[in-house]
């Protein structure tokens, strides 16, 4: 076009002593950034097409690749930043609605870094986890209120069906259509090998998966994809998903031109509809129906397995979470505001939501002062980055954790943010044959057991140093738990004391 | 087990690898009419261009015959064979015993009988070390040197004296260069090439008679020359054989195990005449691999394994000046044709078979057409377009690529 | 013994390998300063068409017809591998007109080359499988 407002955000810099010209970022490069001079033997690059995925700079044999933030600037503005005013100019060519991809990258407050674990020290002897019995194993559902034992005084098994994870981790809903199968099939051999669970999302679950059907949680999304007895019965848990952090209040939309072959035939629609998941689920309108919705489920797999109930954390969510309790579900997940997407408007995802850490500390306290914080487990999502995170989510109150982002960085994401172009690089969110390729399943599970085989061991050196030999005795545990930096406000709806305390 | 060979070039080694595969403790005797270690004929125009000297050219290394087992028999040239007492007697007297006995002696150029041809005093073959030794004293600066015969000998040595400033001149009674192994157009693109680099040609004529130092051809041209070099063909040394009582035609006749009418005696190589694989003919197909693989095939049969080669076709791999030519099977059927006047392309194919091809210039991944006129591969098995376009496993269907790169290595001929 | 071998499923055609290989018939430390404005020949060949792709090296045939058809003994069994002495070959290219597989190629010298298992670089593992991206080419044992 005429005027082009927008300037490359990038620059690939590229150190010509140490190129060779082998053109594996040529071939690489799904938005064909470089290319190979035949006359001149040179490689050049194109920055306008460069997304800052590092494909190219990770497979360069040479290291002769790197990206850099373009410095070309608008003039200083603390208000109106270069990001705010090239999103004016992009709706103003489009005049769409601005989508994007990951979770929300914005300014707000990170809790969780504002938040310090305790040690043992002196009078609390800290466990060594390498010499003693260190226990991460939990066990996810409600629990009997009391225990009930029959006439001749042995006790009766009145457990509910339950989920046991090798530990409080799990792989969080992600679709099949946003991502690969090869994608899913490395978070299903990845969550058989460690002990945990994976997620299907809401696009059903692939026949070549159902082989790992006991390591996964099924979900039934507002669309209802893929949604079959088989489908229920195959799984280990059913996810109904009213909400999730990224998008509350919203449903999704996976485009028509993405529906084909595998995809159609998994979610059960034809090919080139879009697959609309509305809002609402068209027939839940009160908590009442949800209990309806709960309670069908448990029919149709003859109250085999738990439900789960997901939420995004919203402004009530105590309340909800309360209702969600009582409805007969086994486990609330609820999704913060930072949780990742496929795709979502910008600005219901940077805008909409509140933090998980709040939002879990304050249902973990209502649910304890309604004496009904036993019947339902807890499962938080939305940002869990590290084992510091998971283990300062736990003591707020999580009986486990769900990853997402962190899981697909595992397989190689960069962050680049542009998902939904359909075009990653790393072939995780992208349905085309020759990038899905890319990520070999034999490869990428292994990737994520090292993560949370990794993740486990820091847990357990965290909990030893607490002198805690258990997650049961981490749960909700705040005084293990000290804020920086936490005005009183905060400190109050977290239920932690500031440090020095 | 006494295993006696006479010969010891290529199938003569390719016997007593794979006799000692099965059998290591029998007695090997290996008698030989020339005076050296096992050489590679085909090199010895290469050591006239010196890009070869007698120590690179053994054809396997010095400790070949010790570790092996094997007692050579040097300057031994066999008279005739007893095969009622099992017994070779040689030129010298001495005999040799025999349980199992392969006859590897391969093939002696024609001498052509054209008048005259004893006033020539300077007259050379050039299949041996020793006649390679010998060109070489002869040859002086300027001499003029006359070539009988443009088929594989006579223009390999052509090459292999052209760096020495000689002026040579090349007659065959052929209208075409290496008539044995290529068509009439390629044939012009290496007489071209070959003109380029200075060798001068009468084609379809003849010497109808010789002086000294001149050759009169069959339209009274006269060609003066100073060393004369017979290249007009070979032909199997059979005489040992036949008059023992065997069956031979132009060569020694032998079966897919290389036996031949005679119990107890093998031939390989090239004295022996076998199945064409590509085109259903008995006929001699005198070349270095086939006859390391007649070689090994009577060895394996010699020492007690049955083990059968029938794919033997005839096939050529021959540089001359830079341009190389790659030849196999047999060209009869229809044709695929590719060239641009330099370079040549032209598979032939019938009844879905690959029966022939000849390359010339560009001849990467020649081998894959070798493999297909072998293997008698049907030919809507694979993408036929394809192939013809450019040689190469992506070709062949999945499943065969999935055998040959992930797992199963394809046992080549002869198991 | 440990061979090379490739699978199309995961082959994405980057041709690494192939500069790998170069690499490492240099001797050199760094890449960059190995192939700098080179043109490289390598052993192992990537062929691709219409999305499909895979690379490929000497198999080291148990019966190998290229040293059964060597004019000069250039080629040879060494243990498993089949080597090359490239001081003997001449050229002739009649091992080319035998390998089923066009695992051989020309070199610049005039000799053939072709894929030695990285035997000559001390690595251990052959530096085409080092240097792929995505488990394409695996060194293995397989029982052959």
């Amino acid at each position: 076009m005429a005027i082009d407002y927008l300037y490359p955000d990038y620059e690939i810099i590229r150190n010509y002593d140490r190129c060779i010209a082998c053109r594996v970022c040529e071939r690489q490069c799904a938005n064909e950034a470089h290319e190979y001079l035949s006359d001149s033997k040179k490689m050049v690059s194109d920055d306008a097409k460069c997304v800052n995925c590092h494909r190219c700079v990770s497979l360069c044999p040479t290291r002769a690749l790197k990206i850099v933030p373009s410095n070309h600037t608008f003039r200083s503005n603390a208000n109106w930043d270069g990001k705010s005013i090239k999103e004016i100019y992009k709706q103003a060519d489009s005049g769409g609605v601005l989508l994007s991809s990951m979770g929300n990258p914005e300014k707000y407050p990170v809790y969780f870094d504002k938040i310090l674990i305790n040690a043992s020290q002196v009078t609390n002897p800290s466990i060594d986890p390498l010499r003693e019995p260190m226990e991460t194993k939990v066990y996810l559902g409600a629990k009997p209120g009391k225990i009930e034992r029959d006439e001749e005084g042995r006790i009766k098994t009145n457990l509910p069906p339950h989920i046991t994870l090798s530990m409080p981790i799990m792989f969080s809903a992600m679709s099949y259509g946003s991502i690969s199968l090869n994608a899913h099939e490395s978070l299903a051999r990845a969550a058989a090998e460690l002990g945990i669970l994976y997620n299907t999302g809401e696009g059903g679950l692939h026949e070549d998966l159902y082989k790992y059907g006991k390591h996964t949680i099924v979900q039934v999304a507002s669309g209802r994809f893929g949604v079959h007895k088989k489908y229920l019965s195959s799984g280990a848990a059913i996810e109904i998903k009213m909400g999730q952090g990224a998008k509350p209040g919203i449903g999704g939309h996976l485009p028509g031109k993405k529906i084909v072959g595998d995809i159609s035939k998994t979610r059960m629609i034809p090919e080139g509809t879009d697959a609309i998941s509305p809002a609402p689920h068209h027939d839940i309108y009160s908590i009442e129906d949800l209990r309806q919705l709960v309670y069908s489920l448990k029919e149709a797999t003859g109250y085999t397995k738990p439900i789960i109930v997901k939420i995004a954390a919203v402004h009530n969510v105590s309340a909800i979470a309360s209702g969600i309790a009582r409805s007969g579900a086994d486990i609330i997940a609820i999704d913060g505001f930072r949780g990742g997407t496929g795709a979502a408007p910008t600005r219901i995802r940077d805008h909409v939501g509140i933090p998980i850490e709040l939002a879990l500390a304050s249902v973990d306290k209502r649910l304890r002062d309604e004496g009904i914080r036993d019947q339902v487990s807890i499962v938080v999502g939305g940002s869990i980055r590290s084992s510091a995170d998971v283990i300062k989510a736990i003591a707020l109150g999580a009986d486990c954790v769900y990853i997402g982002t962190a899981a697909l960085i595992a397989l190689g994401c960069h962050l680049c943010r542009s998902c939904q172009t359909g075009k990653c690089n790393w072939g995780i969110a992208t349905q085309r044959e020759d990038l899905v390729k890319r990520l070999n399943p034999n490869i990428g599970y292994k990737r994520l057991v090292n993560l949370l085989t990794g993740w486990q061991h820091e847990i357990k050196e965290m909990m030893g140093g607490m002198g805690i030999n258990s997650i049961e005795a981490l749960k909700g545990n705040r005084l293990m738990l000290r804020g920086v930096g936490l005005n009183e406000k905060e400190l109050e709806i977290l239920g932690i004391k500031h440090a020095g305390e | 087990m006494k295993y006696v060979i006479i010969g010891n070039s290529a199938a003569a080694v390719g016997a007593v690898e794979a006799i000692r595969k099965n059998d290591r403790e029998g007695r090997i005797v290996i008698a030989s009419s020339e005076n050296y270690h096992v050489y590679s004929r085909p090199l010895i125009s290469y050591l006239l261009m010196g890009k070869t000297n007698e120590e690179k050219m053994k054809y396997r290394n010095d400790d070949f015959y010790k570790d092996n087992g094997c007692e050579l028999k040097l300057n031994k040239t066999a008279q005739r064979i007893d095969i009622g007492q099992k017994r070779v007697i040689f030129e010298d007297g001495d005999n040799e015993n025999y349980d199992t006995l392969l006859i590897a002696t391969g093939s002696s150029p024609v001498i052509p009988p054209i008048p005259g041809l004893d006033k020539v005093k300077n007259k050379y073959t050039f299949t041996t070390l020793d006649d390679a030794k010998a060109l070489d004293g002869a040859l002086k600066e300027n001499s003029r040197v006359l070539i009988m015969g443009a088929g594989l000998i006579g223009l390999k040595c052509a090459e292999g004296i052209s760096k020495r400033k000689v002026r040579i001149t090349c007659v065959d009674l052929s209208y075409k260069v290496l008539s044995s192994i290529l068509d009439d157009e390629s044939s012009e693109i290496i007489k071209k090439h070959l003109e380029e680099n200075q060798i001068k040609f009468y084609l379809k004529r003849q010497v109808i008679e010789f002086e000294e130092n001149l050759a009169l051809l069959d339209d009274n041209t006269k060609i003066p020359f100073d060393v004369l070099v017979l290249a007009v063909g070979v032909r199997p040394n059979i005489s040992l054989f036949k008059d023992a009582g065997g069956r031979t035609n132009r060569g020694i006749l032998i079966d897919e195990r290389c036996r031949t009418s005679i119990p107890n005696i093998y031939a390989a190589g090239d004295c022996c005449e076998s199945m064409d694989a590509s085109s259903g003919e008995v006929k001699v197909m005198a070349l270095l691999p086939n006859a390391y693989m007649q070689g090994e095939c009577a060895g394996m049969n010699m020492s007690g394994v049955d083990f059968v080669f029938d794919r033997a076709i005839p096939m050529n791999a021959i540089g001359l000046f830079g341009k190389h030519i790659i030849t196999a099977g047999t060209y009869s059927g229809d044709a695929y044709l590719e060239t641009d006047g330099k370079s040549y392309k032209k598979l032939f194919y019938s009844k879905n078979r690959l029966n022939g091809f000849i390359l010339v210039g560009h001849i990467e991944k020649a081998g894959i057409y070798t493999a297909l006129v072998r293997e008698k591969t049907p030919l809507h098995t694979l993408d036929f377009e394809l192939i013809c376009k450019a040689p190469g496993l992506m070709a062949l269907q999945k499943k065969e690529r999935e055998e040959i790169l992930g797992g199963v290595c394809r046992e080549a001929a002869g198991s | 013994m440990k061979r090379v071998y490739v699978n199309e499923k995961w082959c994405l055609g980057c041709h690494l390998c192939e500069y790998y290989c170069a690499f490492a018939s240099t001797n050199e430390k760094d890449m960059a300063r190995a192939l700098k404005d080179k043109r490289i020949s390598p052993n192992i060949r990537v062929e691709e068409l219409d999305g499909i792709s895979f690379a490929v090296s000497c198999r080291h045939c148990r019966e190998p017809l290229c040293v059964k058809g060597c004019i000069t003994g250039a080629l040879r069994k060494m243990g498993g591998t089949i080597v090359i002495d490239r001081d003997k070959c001449i050229g002739c290219y009649t091992c080319i007109l035998c390998c089923p597989y066009g695992a051989i190629s020309p070199s610049e010298d005039g000799a053939v080359q072709k894929c030695e298992l990285c035997i000559r670089t001390g690595s251990g593992t052959p530096y085409c499988v080092q240097g792929c991206p995505n488990e394409a080419i695996v060194y293995e044992e397989r029982g052959e």
